[in-house]
């Protein structure tokens, strides 16, 4: 299934459609989440793992990833964390505000092919923003899928993403959700330490299993290798990449991963597509 | 956005090649302004050949060659008035069709709301002639066609330029000490990809440009110069000088299982090695033809009521080139060097189904410390991790 192609009002692929802040919100201390109503209330069809370039007037552009419920199209959501320079501007946006908003880009996680089977969701700090679009899916549509387990890691607990959601997701019967901490405070009941200790005990089948990574490269180069050592097989494991972006549409050249272009052909990536690269330093 | 494919047509009796003398090839220049192109080629500037607007055939670098060597590039009288007797200098025609700097759009805020609206920049697309189009250039732009063009995504500027183009070509009469087109088989011949090719022929008897159609339009263009039809006797004469050029060409890349050569060396320690000479100073991309990386400026005035997007040329050799938040990913003039040839011998294949390398030798020229790829890569090969399979093709290929 193709993921949809960004919606283009200009003729210049690299031109913005306008969009409109409905909502801020802080997740962490130096995480939100913004709703934006595009165009005028136009709809946005996207994919689960897919990005928009948000662009800030007169400050810049930046590639984020669409957090929100694609079955939703009439709300845009996306959650990012201030690191740069767009990033903390984008945290002064009030309601109302206008931004640019170009896309949805990229490839999709494998929401279908992964029917009728196990599903785990792996994601370490914001790497959990676009993989709710996921989780979001898997709940909406749970008849169709196996076991459903949730894997998440963050530093501290005061770093935890959609907390809330996390607990409701695990308030469910049908639903694993496992969550770890790289340190925490005496009050902390939870597990500390690395993500990759909750995979040897995870419920699902390693042989009919469709895995869903997404977090710093190191988390996902030793979460891939707990998966293996599971015998879950690369085929099965996908994984979302991140590069530098000016673009999105494949032309600029900066997103390069070896033979792909993380924008177009990425971000979402069957393991085995980039398994080679994986182990290369500063590729 | 219509397309002129650049295709070479079957001769036909028709378009049997013209003898041009050197009046014809001023007829030609001025032909094409006439027809409203700006003409462009190769002008002597600054100590280098570089390609600007022509107007007469006085402008173009007549009765001068040069010498390449790694690092090393200078003008040098010849001892005949050819008008075409050098190489390559250090611009590409990438500059004409994928302008290095230009603003996308501009965007004005209004006053009440923080709204505002975005016009984009009208995309200016002159007619333009390029004279002196060299074959491995020839290879570039089609290599360029490629990329910006190609795909899902095209690039009106690009595209709009490159259908507003006329080429008119020229075949080499001689080789640079850095060629090296026969081995990616993209020269000295022009074979494809232009309106018009010339062959210079100069000896004590005469000086003459086989003149040989491409396309219809340049088939028209060529009817309209009242030259002399040429004998078979000329177009051998032509083959035979470009034939030269082929033999005269000294370096040579070894081409085959380049791919995985490359990718299965990505630890090799020879990255440590030309990362210890490498300056990361750009120039390699820069004055490569088909290098067609570029980054985004967005602006404001001083008032901040206005903003513009600008897109102007990048290079993987940059620290920014691969930023991302917490840091650049190539951090190490190693790990960007890696990139660069990487990309152009290798991934280039896997993205584009061509090797970005045309063989014209301007990243040696230009490098300011010489460093040369094809020494890289057979450096490379002779102590590789994984050797490469040698085929019969190979040594074939290696050997001409």
């Amino acid at each position: 299934m193709q993921p949809p192609t960004p919606l283009q009002t200009a003729a210049h692929p690299m031109t913005p459609v306008s969009g409109r802040v409905l909502r801020r919100r802080w997740e962490t201390d130096d995480t939100f989440t913004l709703d934006i109503e595009v165009a005028g209330g136009r709809p946005f069809p996207f994919a689960p793992g897919q990005f928009n370039m948000l662009y800030l007037f007169g400050v810049g552009e930046v590639p984020i990833s669409i957090s929100g419920d694609p079955d939703d199209p009439s709300k845009l959501t996306h959650t990012t964390r201030e690191v740069g320079v767009v990033t903390r501007a984008m945290r002064r946006l009030r309601p109302g505000d206008t931004l640019g908003v170009r896309g949805p880009f990229g490839s999709a996680w494998p929401v279908s092919e992964a029917e009728g089977r196990d599903v785990v969701v792996i994601a370490g700090g914001i790497g959990l923003a676009p993989l709710r679009p996921v989780v979001y899916h898997l709940m909406r549509h749970r008849l169709r899928y196996n076991r459903i387990v949730i894997l998440y890691g963050a530093r501290s607990p005061e770093d935890i993403l959609y907390a809330k959601e996390l607990g409701q997701w695990s308030a469910r019967l049908d639903v694993e959700v496992l969550v770890t901490v790289d340190r925490a405070a005496r009050r902390w009941r939870g597990n500390v330490g690395v993500i990759t200790r909750l995979i040897p005990r995870a419920p699902f089948d390693p042989e009919n299993v469709v895995a869903m990574v997404c977090g710093p490269e190191i988390m996902m180069s030793f979460t891939v290798l707990e998966l293996h050592r599971r015998g879950v097989a690369s085929e099965r494991i996908h994984v979302s990449m991140e590069r530098n972006m000016k673009c999105a549409i494949g032309l600029c050249g900066h997103c390069q991963y070896g033979p792909h272009f993380i924008c177009k052909d990425g971000p979402v990536f069957r393991f085995d597509a980039v398994e080679d690269l994986f182990r290369v330093r500063e590729f | 956005m219509a397309r002129r494919t650049p295709k070479t047509h079957t001769p036909g009796p028709d378009d049997a090649p013209m003898l041009l003398d050197v009046e014809g090839l001023g007829r030609l220049i001025a032909l094409l302004a006439e027809e409203g192109y700006v003409v462009l080629g190769p002008r002597v500037r600054d100590g280098a050949v570089v390609y600007d607007e022509v107007r007469r055939v006085a402008d173009l670098p007549v009765g001068w060659t040069e010498e390449q060597a790694p690092g090393r590039y200078r003008l040098v009288r010849r001892d005949d008035e050819a008008v075409f007797g050098f190489t390559l200098g250090p611009h590409a025609w990438k500059r004409s069709l994928f302008p290095p700097r230009r603003r996308l759009w501009r965007a004005e805020r209004s006053e009440g709301d923080g709204a505002f609206t975005i016009a984009e920049e009208p995309v200016e697309a002159p007619k333009q002639a390029f004279l002196g189009v060299r074959a491995c250039e020839l290879a570039a732009i089609a290599v360029q066609d490629r990329v910006f063009m190609g795909g899902a995504y095209v690039d009106p500027v690009y595209a709009a330029r490159r259908a507003n183009t006329f080429i008119v070509a020229v075949n080499c009469t001689q080789a640079a000490a850095t060629c090296f087109c026969a081995s990616m088989d993209t020269g000295p011949q022009a074979r494809s990809g232009f309106d018009l090719a010339l062959t210079e022929l100069l000896d004590d008897d005469r000086h003459v440009f086989l003149l040989e159609a491409g396309t219809e339009t340049g088939r028209s263009f060529a009817a309209r110069l009242s030259a002399a039809p040429a004998v078979p006797e000329d177009v051998a004469a032509a083959r035979a000088v470009v034939a030269r050029t082929a033999e005269a060409l000294t370096r040579t890349l070894d081409t085959d299982g380049i791919r995985d050569l490359l990718f299965g060396n990505l630890d090799h320690p020879r990255w440590d090695e030309v990362a210890s000479r490498c300056l990361a100073c750009t120039n390699c991309t820069l004055v490569c033809p088909t290098c067609f990386c570029s980054t985004v400026e967005d602006t404001t005035d001083l008032t901040g009521a206005v903003a513009e997007r600008w897109q102007t040329w990048d290079s993987c050799f940059t620290m920014d080139f691969s930023y991302i938040h917490g840091g650049s990913v190539r951090k190490t003039h190693r790990a960007r060097y890696r990139q660069w040839l990487t990309h152009k011998l290798a991934s280039w294949i896997d993205q584009f189904g061509t090797s970005g390398c045309v063989g014209c030798g301007r990243c040696i020229t230009w490098c300011p410390v010489g460093i040369d790829l094809t020494e890289e890569v057979r450096a490379i090969r002779e102590s590789a991790d994984i050797p490469p399979h040698t085929t019969s093709a190979n040594q074939a290929q290696a050997g001409r």
